[in-house]
This record gives C-alpha cells, structure tokens and sequence, in this order.
C-alpha cells in the first residue's frame, strides 16, 4: 500500500457509519437488561431499527417483531428477526468500508457462484433447537443476570455440535461466548460491559443455529503455485484456529487470486503458546510449507466462493523457498479478492492483505507507521504467544506484511511478517515460523518440559474408554 | 501441567484432577469450595477411594498442587475471588490465606471426574479445514 492510498483511504468519510453503529449500541444495551421486562429505551432502539430497514425486504418483519416485543411477546422468532436487521445493518457498515478499502488500492473482487447448498442431519438440526433456547433465555434474561448455572447449560450442546462437521462453526462461537461470559459473572457489577462484542457473538449465533441456514459445499476447484503471504493465528479457551493468506497463481496468463486457508483444531484452556501447534501436526505439507517458507503446488484443491481453500494436505505439494515479502511486492497489487459471504458480512470480517514498506517508526507501547505523512496505527493486540513475531520486531521493522483491519471507528494494521534486524542482518520474522515447532531454542525446551498436549493426549488414553 | 492435568472454576469449586505421583494409572480428583462461611473440600481417587492425607481440617499435596495451578491459570486474584477469600496474600501459597475453618468435605468425585473426561473428547475431536468466519470475534490473547 503506497502512501498517497493510505492517505485516501484514512481520508475518506463515510457518514452513514456512525450513525448506524450508535443505533448498535442502543440496540445492545436492551440485551444486558434483557428482553423479560418492559423497557421504553429498548424499544426506542428497535423503533430505530424498523425506520433503518424501512426500504429493506426487511421491513414488516422488523415492524411485526417489534411490535411484538414492546407488547411482552419475546420468541426466537422476533429475537431472530431483531439479530437479522441488526446483521443487515452491519453489513451495510462493511461493505461501505471494504469498498473504500478497494477504492483505496485499486483491488478488484470477482463474484463467484455460490457454492452448493447441504441440508444439516437431523442430529445437527436438533442441537440448533436447543441451542436456540438457550440464545433466546440469555435474551430474556439479559447478560447482567446471567448466572454460571444457565451458563453450563450450553455445555451439552456445545459437546454435541463439536462432533458434526456442519456443527463446528456454531459449536465454536457458543464455547467462545459461554466461556468469556462465566469468565465475567457477576456481569452486573462490571462497570463496562463489552456489549458491541457480545451481542455480535449472540447475534451471529441466532443467525447459525436458524433452521434454515445451510451450510455450502464448495464445488469449485482450483490448481496453482500457492504463494503464503501471512498467517494469522487465533484462540479461544476451547480452540486454536490457524488463518494462511495467500495468492495463487493459476497458469501463464492468470491474474493472481487471493486466498485463504483455515486449520482449526479443538483445544483446552491448559493447552496455550507455541505447543498449540502440536495440536495440528496432521497436516504437514501446509506445516512444513509455513515453517520454511516453502510456496505449495496446488491440484484441485477444493475453493469455496469466498477464496476460502478447504485445505486438504495431500492435493498440495510443498515447492521451492518463497520469500513472502518478494510475494506481497510482486502481487499484492494486481491480486484479485472475492468477496464476502452475505452472512458474514461484519466490519470484524475486514482482514485485506496489504504489504507497506519504506515507513518510519512511530515507536511507543503501540507503534504506529508513518507512511509519507500519513499515520497508520499498528494493532499489536493481535500477536500471538505462538508465534515469534513481537512488539519489539515490529517497531524495529522496515517492510510488514499486515491484514488491513477496522476496528472501534478506525483502520489498523495486524501485523503477520516483518523484515526486522536480528543481530543487525535483515530478517524475516512471521507468525508461521514455529508451525513445525519453535526455532528458539529456549522456547522449544519449555514446550518441551510442559508439552500440555501430550499429557492430556496420555491422560486420555489412561483413562478413556476402560 | 504433567500433575494437575485438569483445573477449573466450576459451580463455586476450584475442581481438579491431580496425577497421583505414585502410580501412573491413577489420579485424585480434588476440589475446594466456600459455603456458610466455611471452606469445604475434598480430595478421592476417581473411583473414589478417599486420599489419605486430606481428612479433618487438613489439606493433602494434591490440593497444594490444585491451588497452585489454578493460580498459574486464571490468576491469584480471581482464584481468591472465586473462593471469597477475605484477605489474600499473593506473595504466599493461596493455601494460607483460607483462613476460614477447613473442614473435608464428603460428595463423590464422579462428577468432577466426568467433567475432565468431557475436557479431555475436546482432544479426541478431529482438525477441520472448513472456514469458520467467527475466528475474527477471537484475536489470540497476549501481548509480547
């Protein structure tokens, strides 16, 4: 991203924004007071809502639930309908972003069929019923009065739908929620309750656990040198997820696409730092390719609609060493993106790979870059334990590969690959670098002295299935 | 890690499994809790045969080892807080600031002990390469 597209970019001002993102958080605070007893300001934020939908297909749905709801009626169905308009409404706030994104630096977004639609098992669908009781309880109830009690109430579900595979994703978010949720009891004595946060959470699972969301089967596939710009690493008490951006290069005369692959691997809250890759050591050609900086020669390796790879090791073959950052320089700017899912249409789900260089240093406990004048702040909230990839190495850095990321009413980089001075010679350093292991000798000894994984996995099978 | 494999904040307990150090096959299941002003705890192998040196108003090794992971896993204070202790002392053993009276508990372990295995299937649950869009909701924790 050069500085003159930055600058646009920090320069462009989307009205709309605002104001949709104040009816959010009017919308929200209904949900920490709870949906079980009359509340005139709840109902002030829906009435907000139904006005904001008015020209939708939305519209009477909206209006019916919030009639409903000021009259004491709360069902799944109106909650559903209310996480819907709000979803819309975020929505609409992320595509005005991405397009000021790809506006910014000339990034093009194909459209692509949709994938093939799957009905989930009976089991699957079962689980979501519960699971939608559960989300509309919380609902009424209201996060300030949850107790740890009606929290363990997930568990059961949460254990069934870790099973399915069209379960994974919902079994995710409601562990994540729950977890965090506990983790805050007594909610009601919190003086800043992250409610933005936890009514997306609760908003997305409705939306999951609806008995009409289908789950798409990709029927696309795609063959090519894989080249790895980034890895972006992320975790919750119960999971480790693994996110590979990259570009594939599809014969002579292609232009590169961007895509990405996701790894996720269930995890326990002991399990933390580098030893969480021990826990996804079944896929090593993608491992190996991280850990070296190798590029992968993809044959039919299935891709949804969105540029998503659902990775399957054996159809990619690990190629020659790569450099990321002569990847980023070569084909970051003519790469062509695809666009986002309408459901997971979200500000959160803005993560544009973008490669600065040539920037000065802003240093302090969260540098900053100074691109040609304009200010780019670097989120380092995002790096992880298990990685080698720090603070230090990125105020010290002279080129950085980065998801563009918008967060709290502004753009910040995330940080996956620097090049940054070890003992003076220019280094690459990235969060994919210990995926076949740490390459520190010391933090490979500790991993090694407390390898959480392979006591849990000796545990088990002691003790499991006597 | 390698003796406490299990710790959790769960319905008013710090609950664990702890590895006995004695015989690879067998682990105690233990736990602390805090009601009417006393704390009450237990400690029973999980087929629940009681710990020899947990009885009275006394707390065996395995609680000590408990304690002290739950420490190193969510933190001094919200351990203390968990099990409404009046005046910790972070810089000593989280053992001697129940200073309310200790008395053994008697309830059986195995729902302690069905709660680990649970804990344990999440490790028995297969890698999946299927997009999962709600990653962006969990940014890794920890700063360097």
């Amino acid at each position: 991203m050069l500085a003159s597209q930055l600058e646009s970019l920090l320069a462009t001002d989307r009205p709309g924004v605002d104001a949709a993102l104040q009816l959010v958080t009017d919308l929200d605070a209904g949900l920490l007071t709870g949906y079980g007893r009359p509340n005139p300001d709840r109902d002030a934020a829906l009435a907000a809502l139904t006005s904001a939908v008015a020209a939708t297909p939305l519209a009477d749905k909206v209006a019916a639930a919030t009639l409903a709801i000021a009259e004491g009626i709360v069902t799944d169905e109106q909650l559903a309908v209310v996480a819907a308009a709000r979803s819309a409404l975020l929505g609409a706030v992320h595509d005005a972003l991405l397009s000021d994104v790809d506006e910014a630096t000339d990034r093009a977004r194909v459209d692509v069929a949709a994938g093939e639609a799957v009905e989930p098992d009976k089991k699957v669908a079962a689980l979501r019923g519960a699971a939608r009781a559960w989300l509309t309880e919380l609902a009424i109830t209201g996060v300030a009065g949850l107790d740890e009690a009606f929290l363990g109430d997930v568990n059961p579900i949460v254990e069934g739908l870790g099973g399915h595979p069209a379960g994974r994703r919902l079994a995710v978010l409601l562990d994540g929620l729950s977890a965090e949720l506990r983790s805050c009891t007594p909610i009601a004595l919190m003086a800043e309750p992250p409610m933005r946060r936890w009514a997306d959470l609760w908003s997305r699972a409705q939306l999951l656990s609806r008995p009409g969301h289908v789950d798409e089967v990709p029927d696309d596939r795609i063959s090519g040198r894989l080249l790895v710009l980034g890895t972006e690493l992320f975790e919750h008490s119960t999971l480790f997820g693994v996110v590979v951006h990259g570009v594939v290069e599809t014969g002579k005369e292609g232009v590169p696409r961007l895509v990405r692959a996701t790894v996720t691997a269930p995890k326990v809250d002991v399990i933390t730092g580098p030893a969480m890759w021990n826990l996804i050591t079944d896929r090593p050609n993608l491992m190996t390719a991280l850990a070296e900086d190798r590029c992968l020669e993809l044959t039919d390796m299935p891709i949804t609609p969105t540029g998503e790879l659902v990775w399957s090791d054996e159809d990619a073959k690990p190629g020659e060493v790569v450099d990321p950052l002569a990847t980023a320089r070569l084909h970051l700017v003519q790469a062509v993106a695809t666009r986002t899912h309408p459901l997971d249409r979200h500000p959160v789900a803005i993560a544009e790979p973008v490669f600065v260089e040539q920037y000065k240093v802003i240093k302090g406990e969260e540098p900053k870059f100074n691109l040609g004048g304009a200010t780019l702040d670097i989120d380092v909230s995002r790096l992880s334990p298990a990685a080698p990839l720090t603070v230090k190495n990125v105020a010290a850095s002279t080129a950085c590969i980065g998801v563009l990321r918008w967060d709290a009413g502004s753009w910040t980089l995330s940080p996956l690959a620097v090049q940054a001075p070890v003992k003076r010679v220019p280094t690459l350093i990235h969060n994919g670098q210990w995926a076949a292991g740490p390459t520190d000798p010391k933090v490979a000894k500790a991993v090694e002295r407390n390898d959480s994984v392979r006591v849990l996995r000796e545990r088990a099978g002691r003790l499991l299935r006597k | 890690m390698g003796k406490v494999p299990y710790v959790e904040l769960v319905d008013g307990k710090v609950q664990g499994v702890v590895s006995s150090g004695s015989d690879i096959a067998r682990v105690y299941v233990s736990w602390v809790s805090f009601t009417d002003g006393e704390h009450l705890f237990g400690c029973s192998t999980n087929n629940n045969r009681p710990c020899g040196g947990a009885a009275g108003n006394h707390l065996c090794k395995h609680l000590d080892s408990l304690l002290a992971e739950a420490v190193t896993m969510y933190g001094y204070d919200r351990v203390a807080r968990y099990l409404k202790i009046e005046s910790p002392n972070p810089d000593t053993h989280l053992r001697f600031s129940l200073t309310a009276p200790c008395i053994a508990g008697s309830r059986s372990a195995s729902s302690i002990f069905s709660r680990f295995l649970r804990y344990l299937t999440y490790l028995e649950q297969p890698v999946a390469t299927a997009p999962v869009p709600e990653l962006h909701w969990f940014p890794t924790v920890g700063v360097k």
